[in-house]
């Protein structure tokens, strides 16, 4: 099946940056569409059946939600995406408990959503550790379990990063923050729907989810919020009381359609679906290393979403590769920090140097992936890196055995 | 068959086909508007094309545009977003901004529920700089409030102005730069777009800091990824509806059949400006519930007061805050009319209104008679 036909144009490039975005599941649009027409009632409404009718589809939705992360429904709460969850979980737990508790540990290399709001949360008072990553990418246990004091209320620890797709070792986290009687709070928007999430066994307490990361639709996303025991949250947006009071407003009825369907069918497809995306990432990078020489694949290739690889190409010029490879939709980091020119912070905090983080290229594969789109893709990389490394001069005197790294540059 | 007429546009309006067709196409592409390829700039040119039409909505500059989930989370960023620590509130705003200061003062409104300048003038004197919020039109009430006034007083007093348009816009002419207004609220799915979207207007050069924190969208007022295809059906409901809604005669005509038929009945707010799409009305002697579910049963969709609120059985905050007396309160429901109702829409609720309010009075009749 490659339903992705019906929507890409053949003239359109490749679409491999699926950690950005990814285009919606023809059958999620399908079971969205009457909610913008004959079921458009409020459900919040409760006095007419068009009001029912919509509450009916949003309550289906939170459940198949709870499912896909193993909670219960009561515990699901639509938000307009994950950047709001995440500032939701993080501010709203740190403000709840601000009389007794003011620290909140996270890592370097989480999406500048949490960061920014621990930034935020430190200039109001509060605490923050920013734990370092190993070189591959993944927090050292120790550290993080240190890094927990008695004043520390939250740990957010990513569940798979954006830029490098490594997934982190959840349950040994969850089981960390469980015995220091902290909160447990992952922003799993590159990871629900693509890795087994299990809110009670990974001891999560409160777990971010995107719409558009699982080929669902934009402007809609959840928290799971554990109901025991309880977690307490101060809201972000007031109003209506909606959302058991956490979040007010109306509820995007096709957008929660749209969120429960897109999650629904990455539960059922999961499996099948993972290993599908494994073959491709191997034929991409085997493809890849066969015919381009010093190349470094970025962040545990092990521990990793099959949907991911970022790959540092030595030698050749960033912006020239990407200006380049116009046949294939691909970034340099991530989609919010892209019109930067900036290295990737998360690249820097594996120890990456600054001119292989330069160089480097986030490829994202998904459910709309085909092999021969790989292969074309690979064909591409392969020639145009081929191409500036045969214009470059660094890579000239790298082949003849000079380390570039010793050379005094002068200065003009 | 059984007639089905949903005058509840107040509530929720549903989608204009026009929206659906531009948010279809728009959700059927793929890309983030901050990634640099050609899928990211080409869902960005879509954000930009429809903020165009949101800005021409409200008479505002594209940049004055900051898309939001809705109206709630808009006016919610404009109260907290200031930097004033004083906050005056009109007694009937919407909960969106009642609840999200704490501190608030409170001016009262008039009987028809139109905010007393004269007070708000005695507030604003002497303190501290304050924020004044104040809607444009009621949601229950659909009650106009003097907007250009109120921005006359508060510019003498340096205060600043927030006005929650939800209601307004689309309905009846907004404009930012003419009433002079700071910052404006307004929601996609009241006037025929979808759910889910909104926009918090800034008037360039007011002060103004969003506490959302994350990527730098928006210009840095609004973090998180934008929903493309909410946006774009905003923009083509706000081309859609810039013409405002013309369903004067609809309720003129409704309004003069119910006090045809029940001269007792009374439509709170209209001796003043109102939208032209709202009804708020007490049936003597029959509570809004008894009258929700009997509209229902014959295909009538209403409402006992505002959407978020109708699940619980509360009285109407802002027809106490009009003096009306509990017992008159407890009988009002709300009509609301949009863009595709019809005469015949208004005829269903006509003929079940009338049906109830005379089975209610002849069994009243019959009662009294056997007693």
């Amino acid at each position: 099946m490659n339903a992705f036909s019906q929507i890409r144009r053949n003239d359109q490039p490749i679409y491999l940056d699926y950690q950005a975005t990814t285009p919606m599941d023809p059958r999620v649009l399908e079971a969205m569409l009457p909610y913008f027409t004959y079921k458009f009632g409020n459900p919040h409404s409760r006095s007419h059946s068009y009001g029912w009718e919509a509450e009916e589809g949003v309550e289906k939705a939170r459940g198949q939600i709870a499912r896909l992360i193993g909670a219960d429904e009561k515990e699901v709460i639509f938000t307009s995406g994950a950047t709001e969850s995440n500032n939701l979980a993080i501010r709203g737990v740190a403000e709840f408990y601000k009389d007794r508790k003011n620290h909140i540990v996270t890592t370097v290399t989480e999406h500048k959503c949490v960061l920014d709001t621990c930034r935020h949360l430190e200039q109001s008072g509060f605490e923050v550790t920013y734990v370092p990553v190993q070189q591959n990418g993944l927090i050292d246990l120790d550290v993080l379990r240190e890094a927990i004091t008695d004043r520390t209320v939250a740990v957010s620890v990513m569940a798979v990063n954006n830029e490098i797709g490594v997934i982190q070792p959840l349950a040994e986290i969850g089981r960390i923050c469980r015995e220091k009687k902290v909160f447990f709070h992952t922003d799993a928007a590159q990871a629900a729907g693509k890795i087994p999430l299990d809110v009670e066994a990974m001891n999560i307490d409160l777990l971010s989810i995107s719409g558009h990361k699982i080929y669902g639709p934009k402007g809609i996303g959840a928290l799971y919020v554990r109901r025991k025991p309880r977690v307490r949250l101060v809201p972000l947006i007031v109003g209506g009381g909606q959302e058991r009071g956490f979040r007010s407003g109306t509820l995007p009825t096709p957008l929660c359609v749209g969120l429960g369907e897109a999650a629904e069918i990455c539960l059922k497809e999961m499996d099948a679906e993972a290993g599908r995306l494994k073959k491709l990432q191997e034929r991409m990078l085997k493809g890849l290393q066969a015919k381009l020489p010093e190349i470094y694949v970025n962040g545990d290739l092990e521990h990793r979403i099959p949907g991911n690889l970022n790959i540092s190409f030595a030698h050749v010029e960033g912006e020239s590769l990407m200006m380049g490879i116009k046949g294939l939709s691909v970034s340099s980091g991530s989609a919010c920090t892209s019109a930067s020119l900036e290295p990737s912070y998360v690249l820097r905090a594996l120890g990456v140097e600054e001119e292989m983080a330069h160089t480097s290229l986030r490829i994202g594969l998904g459910r709309f992936t085909t092999e021969q789109e790989v292969d074309t893709a690979v064909a591409d990389l392969v020639h145009h890196v081929t191409k500036l490394r045969e214009m470059s001069p660094l890579w000239e005197m790298s082949q003849e055995g000079i380390d570039i790294k010793s050379i005094e540059w002068a200065a003009h | 068959m059984p007639a089905f007429a949903y005058l509840d546009h107040n509530a929720t309006s549903p989608i204009r086909p026009v929206v659906l067709d531009a948010m279809v196409e728009a959700l059927r592409a793929e890309g983030n508007p901050s990634s640099v390829h050609r899928a990211g700039r080409a869902a960005r040119a879509r954000v930009d094309a429809a903020r165009r039409q949101v800005a021409g909505l409200v008479g505002a500059r594209p940049s004055e545009i900051v898309f939001t989930s809705g109206g709630t989370e808009a006016s919610n960023m404009a109260l907290a977003g200031t930097g004033r620590k004083r906050v005056l509130v009109s007694a009937v705003e919407h909960e969106s901004v009642l609840k999200s200061v704490s501190r608030a003062e409170v001016i009262p409104v008039d009987h028809d529920g139109v905010v007393d300048l004269a007070a708000l003038e005695r507030m604003l004197a002497g303190s501290e700089p304050a924020l004044v919020s104040v809607m444009f039109a009621n949601n229950e009430t659909g009650v106009i409030q003097p907007v250009a006034e109120v921005v006359r007083l508060a510019r003498a007093a340096n205060a600043l102005v927030h006005c929650d348009a939800v209601q307004a816009a689309g309905k009846v002419p907004v404009d930012l730069h003419g009433l002079g207004v700071d910052y404006l609220s307004i929601s996609a799915h009241k006037l025929g777009g979808p759910t889910g979207i909104g926009a918090l207007v800034v008037r360039a050069g007011a002060p103004f800091v969003s506490d959302r924190k994350g990527g730098g969208q928006e210009s840095n007022r609004r973090a998180g990824t934008e929903n493309v295809a909410g946006i774009v059906g905003f923009g083509a409901a706000a081309q859609a509806a810039c013409g405002g809604l013309d369903t004067i005669s609809l309720r003129d005509r409704l309004e003069a059949a119910l006090q045809a038929a029940a001269p007792m009945a009374r439509i709170h707010g209209a001796a003043v400006p109102r939208l032209p799409n709202t009804t708020c009305i007490s049936m003597p002697g029959v509570k809004a519930e008894t009258q929700v579910m009997a509209l229902d049963l014959a295909g009538v969709c209403v409402s006992a007061g505002a959407a978020c609120s109708s699940g619980k059985v509360t009285r109407s905050a802002v027809l106490a805050a009009m003096g009306v007396e509990p017992a008159e309160a407890e009988t009002a429901i709300r009509i609301s009319c949009g863009w595709n109702t019809v005469f015949e829409d208004i005829d269903c609720l006509i003929a079940a209104w009338k049906g109830l309010y005379i089975r209610v009075t002849q069994s009243d009749f019959h009662r009294a008679h056997a007693a």
